[in-house]
């Protein structure tokens, strides 16, 4: 269980988080949204125990991050968005290194290496030097090395960025082999990666926690409530937008042309107005080929809230 | 302690295991012969115990100049590379990141140190000198090495960079190595200030002669452990930025 209260941090007189407070429960594995400078960044280092926060406490098991800082630290696994690697050792080399850096014996780390390279998929590249690896590998080697001390909490900044489609499936494959052993937070940009692997999701905006929880949940604080909608149908782009205003409860629409002489419509209401909709487009003369409603994406929801918030 | 052997190897390993190593110890060692064929062995007559002298002022100077060349990589390098981060992640102290990577820089200049032997070894061809004089002289450079490896740890760490680092390290040594100029030129008190910082000058001369005198010893563990001490807070320092 890893628990924040009230995380609050300074650089100088810049504030970069405030009252951040959250917890993860053990083998959860959570996407960690927010836009550039939100304080994403402060946050991941002080819970990879890189910087000591200028208020509240970080725990993982209990262990306070001030109080038992080397403890702390030797429970938490972090892959920085570029993996910090020594390019001239060997990926069994590092991971033995790496793990007996972190705290473990060498017998121990020797032990734990052949599942790492398994969860990781590194076993066929494992006496090969580094510097020698792809982009795509030497990210798998961050993990490991990540992973290879068997902490309870592993932190994974952007872990897909510069992947390869390839890639990034197997990528998700290790992620969610990794919430089987213990808690991931992943910071992504990616919104549909974190979509796609994660529990649970929290944003941060302006240096505080502004929603959690799962995608469904955010779509309800985000207000994304009403109605969006999107029509083909086939008719003069006029004839569509005189139809479109005599429906109460239609609140903004744009048309794009398609080939064929056919008209793609997005139209927003504040309630489900669909048959109203329909009946006006059909007297007038439009031709209605199809009728989807709109499934509110991650980024919308994700826009909404940062929005909603710095507003 | 088992901490500190682990970076201190790795590092030592980093230094050993690629070309940049080797070349440095090559440089060191072309300087250091260069030297000791043109400075100690002169065409007039000499004691032997004076040609080992020159040797060891020779060597020391190039040991200073060594350790801020292997030094300045120890944290800048981490940086420009983001390998710095598996440090400070890891549970190890600062003092420890410290302590191993001051040990490895260490590992080396005794390394490099151990390969100019065979040129006291030279004297007994035609001369006589005696074994404590030749010790005596290693232990003042690697005394003095280690005052110059501290200088040099505590400028790569508050350096971002390693060109800064060699800077700022090789900035401040020859500062001490050059405080007897400066005591000639200063007035009371700095004048007896300088005059005891010297590096060259006041504290190692002794040990070129095979004499130990335990305030250089002092002096130059003081250095170093002062440095040192300077690294480690600064690293803590990034800690509470």
């Amino acid at each position: 269980m890893i628990t924040v209260e009230g995380l609050t941090h300074y650089y100088g007189e810049r504030r970069a988080v405030e009252g951040l407070s959250f917890t993860i429960a053990a083998n959860e594995i959570v996407g960690f949204l927010g836009l550039n400078g939100a304080g994403k960044s402060t946050t991941l280092k002080v819970l990879a125990g890189l910087v000591i926060p200028t208020a509240g406490t970080v725990t993982v098991n209990g262990t306070d991050l001030v109080a038992a800082n080397a403890e702390f630290r030797s429970q938490i696994g972090y892959l920085p968005e570029d993996p910090p690697l020594y390019r001239e050792m060997t990926v069994s080399e590092f991971l033995l290194y790496v793990g007996q850096l972190k705290g473990r014996s060498a017998a121990e780390v020797q032990a734990e290496l052949p599942k790492v390279l398994e969860t990781c998929q590194l076993a066929h590249v494992q006496h090969r030097v580094i510097q020698e690896l792809s982009h795509g590998y030497r990210k798998r080697v961050g993990i490991a090395q990540a992973i290879i001390h068997r902490p309870q909490l592993v932190i994974l900044d952007e872990p897909i960025s510069g992947l390869d489609p390839k890639q990034i499936v197997e990528m998700r494959q290790v992620v969610r082999a990794l919430g089987k052993q213990c808690t991931v937070l992943i910071s992504s940009h990616i919104l549909a990666e974190i979509s796609e692997t994660c529990d649970r999701i929290l944003v941060l905006n302006g240096g505080r926690i502004v929603a959690q929880g799962q995608e469904s949940d955010l779509a309800a604080a985000a207000h994304t409530a009403g109605t969006r909608i999107t029509l083909q149908v086939r008719a003069d782009r006029a004839l569509v937008e005189g139809a479109l205003r005599s429906v109460s409860g239609v609140q903004k629409w744009d048309a794009v042309e398609e080939p064929g002489g056919l008209l793609k419509v997005h139209v927003a209401m504040d309630s489900d107005q669909r048959e109203s909709l329909v009946a006006a487009l059909v007297t007038a003369g439009v031709g209605v080929r199809r009728v989807v409603e709109d499934e509110s994406e991650l980024e919308s929801i994700f826009l909404g809230l940062t929005q909603g918030a710095s507003a | 302690m088992r901490g500190i052997l682990l970076v201190a190897r790795r590092d030592f390993a980093a230094y050993v295991n690629t070309i940049w190593g080797w070349l440095i110890i090559a440089v060191a060692l072309f300087l250091d012969g260069v030297l000791f064929h043109a400075l100690a062995l002169t065409s007039t007559a000499q004691y032997s115990a004076d040609v080992l002298s020159k040797f060891f002022f020779n060597s020391g100077g190039v040991a200073l100049g060594v350790g801020v060349v292997v030094t300045m990589r120890l944290f800048a390098e981490e940086r420009q590379t983001g390998t710095m981060v598996l440090l400070e992640s890891s549970p190890l102290s600062d003092r420890q990141l410290v302590l191993g990577k001051y040990l490895s820089a260490m590992m080396f200049m005794t390394l490099l140190h151990a390969l100019t032997a065979y040129m006291p070894a030279m004297i007994f061809v035609n001369g006589k000198v005696g074994i404590e004089q030749i010790a005596v002289g290693y232990l003042g450079i690697l005394l003095m090495s280690s005052a110059g490896v501290a200088i040099g740890t505590w400028a790569s760490s508050v350096s971002r960079n390693q060109i800064l680092a060699a800077v700022l390290g090789g900035m401040l040594v020859l500062l001490f190595v050059l405080c007897h100029w400066l005591a000639k030129v200063s007035d009371a008190p700095f004048k007896e200030l300088f005059a005891n910082m010297a590096f060259y000058a006041k504290q190692f001369a002794p040990f070129e002669d095979g004499r130990v005198n335990t305030e250089n010893v002092f002096y130059f563990l003081s250095v170093t452990f002062a440095f040192l001490t300077l690294a480690t807070q600064a690293l803590t320092a990034r800690r509470w930025e």
